[in-house]
């Protein structure tokens, strides 16, 4: 019996990583799927307070056959969350394609690197680094703010492992990390004009794919792409914008003065206040967002961030129609495993004596 | 007879909008309490091209009395020129004392003054006003870099990725270890077949 595989599968099994391809760097789907040139899917587990694995694969679920990859956030908003370590180990056990954030915010070089061939060795072929907020915005603010490396050099430092084998103090590795490089942009936030330059700077640190802040400001973000047009940038680089559906008009303006790098028009928090469902006007937004920023050439992809709305991730994909009836990989149970489980319920649970017998004659 | 209000700063709204209390030493970080006014760094900012020019200058003479630094040596030497620079720098930059200057590539803002440290540009944090995530107060560095080095004519040194901290070389002189490399530089460019040199 021939079994059907998904594409970007591993046939020997989900948690193993893809063939190496030319002109890849790493083994994973998301890397395959930009490549080919379709328009990706990410989005962002919200991380658990809890030790239970359960919790990570409940949240994971949602998201099957709707994205290309899930962001394992590294305490974001210096909040105390599962590491982003602990979640791609679940993660990537289960065959998901998960991007390990890396903050520079809690870790030093030394522990960071050792986190990257740990998270390499799992199977996390992707990886974002960010600098991370500062601790003053999360639950302890009496944390000492480590900040040894920012996301220019963290970048460096990742390809430097991968590209040369070698640790930032030259010591050889024996088998270097093959990841997808991935950086953050934020073309909300002054310097407007350094920010596109800045982009340039991240690529040449070595950043191949980046994923933007929520984007509520489509002209503005036009404009950031527009110049990293002019650079030569998105040659170079995928550039997926941040979206995510707003909550309320009141969230709209708690967020906007409260979380920092966030840009929110007015324009947005009065269509909101307009409407009669806020919340479904908030997902419809974010779909017309999606719309408006897949026609801008360079956008690779969307990176779908619906904090404590992922329940949404999956409608808003599928009513943008930015996956083109493309299905992302999903997690599913294989065809051989299905048929043993068929089998043993059968002969566990439905009240049969079968002899030899009657086996044989089945089996004709 | 009107009143004059007093300005509403960035983080008095914060503080504002923070649920109440008597004293919250965690609204202002450890670096903003030592350190109150920008007056002087922002004039640094201000004045970047002449300040380029004038640090140009001041390397060469540097350099030029090189000898007189080996003569001494340079770890005696270490001790008076980093006094000397701690204050000068203190007072013109804020200066940190990492060790390893990159006023010429920021647009003469001290990344140390981040309170992320960062050296490769700005977070994404900064906020519309262009004042910093972490202290409301202050002028984003990197914001501030960027317009410095629009002033200077190697300004576009912004655009090189800088090495992380070296943190060993924190409280060392930067100035006399930019000279003795550069002696040294310029030793291996005079002596083409001492072995060292042909690397």
């Amino acid at each position: 019996m021939s079994i059907r595989h998904q594409r970007d599968e591993n046939p020997a099994g989900v948690h193993l990583p893809l063939d190496p391809l030319p002109g890849h760097s790493s083994r994973g789907r998301l890397e395959r799927v930009l490549r080919r040139g379709e328009f990706a899917v990410t989005t962002e587990l919200n991380p658990p307070d809890s030790a239970d694995p359960e919790d990570v694969y409940n949240r994971a679920k949602i998201f099957d056959g709707w994205v290309d990859a899930i962001n394992a956030v590294d305490a974001s908003g210096a909040n105390c969350h599962m590491s982003s370590v602990g979640i791609c180990a679940l993660l990537t056990r289960m065959g998901y394609a998960p991007i390990m954030q890396i903050a520079c915010r809690d870790k030093n070089r030394i522990a960071i690197q050792g986190d990257v061939l740990g998270g390499a060795a799992m199977g996390v072929a992707n990886m974002l680094c960010l600098t991370g907020d500062g601790v003053q915005a999360g639950d302890q603010p009496g944390a000492k703010p480590v900040f040894d490396l920012d996301s220019m050099s963290l970048l460096e430092t990742i390809r430097i492992m991968r590209d040369n084998g070698k640790f930032l103090s030259g010591r050889k590795l024996t088998t270097p990390p093959q990841v997808f490089l991935g950086a953050a942009v934020n073309p909300f936030a002054p310097p407007f004009d350094f920010r596109p330059i800045h982009l340039g700077k991240k690529i040449a640190a070595g950043a191949q794919f980046v994923q933007t802040q929520y984007c509520f400001d489509v002209p503005m973000f036009r404009t950031f792409m527009q110049k990293a047009r002019d650079l030569g940038h998105t040659e170079k680089v995928f550039i997926l914008c941040g979206v995510g559906p707003l909550a309320s008009a009141k969230t709209a303006k708690w967020i906007r003065s409260n979380v920092p790098g966030i840009h929110i028009p007015d324009a947005v928090i009065k269509r909101l206040e307009g409407a009669q469902d806020q919340k479904k006007e908030g997902k419809q937004l974010c779909i017309d967002i999606i719309n408006e920023v897949k026609e801008i050439p360079g956008v690779a992809g969307v990176h779908v961030m619906a904090y404590r709305q992922e329940e949404y991730v999956a409608e808003i994909v599928d009513e943008s129609g930015v996956l083109k009836g493309r299905q992302p990989w999903k997690r599913e149970i294989r065809r051989d495993d299905q048929i043993v489980a068929e089998r043993l319920d059968h002969i566990l649970h439905d009240e049969i004596t079968e002899t030899q017998v009657d086996m044989v004659k089945t089996a004709h | 007879m009107s009143e004059k209000q007093p300005a509403v700063t960035q983080a008095t709204l914060v503080k504002k909008a923070a649920p109440k209390s008597d004293y919250k030493p965690a609204d202002v970080s450890p670096q903003r309490r030592v350190q109150r006014t920008f007056a002087v760094r922002l004039w640094s900012i201000r004045h970047s091209r002449l300040l380029e020019w004038f640090y140009g200058r001041f390397a060469d003479v540097f350099l030029l009395l090189h000898p007189l630094w080996k003569g001494i040596g340079y770890g005696r030497v270490e001790a008076p020129v980093k006094f000397v620079e701690k204050r000068v720098k203190g007072f013109m930059f804020d200066c940190r004392m990492c060790g390893q200057c990159v006023l010429s590539s920021t647009g003469m803002s001290c990344p140390m003054n981040c309170p992320k440290q960062l050296r490769n540009g700005p977070c994404g944090g900064v906020r519309a006003n262009g004042n910093c995530e972490v202290e409301p107060d202050m002028p984003c560095v990197w914001v501030k870099a960027w317009e410095g080095s629009r002033n200077m004519k190697h300004g576009d040194k912004i655009l090189t990725v800088q090495k992380p901290v070296d943190q060993s070389l924190r409280e060392t002189s930067a100035w006399l270890r930019v000279t003795a490399q550069a002696a040294a530089a310029r030793e291996a460019a005079q002596n083409p077949q001492n072995p060292g040199a042909s690397a």
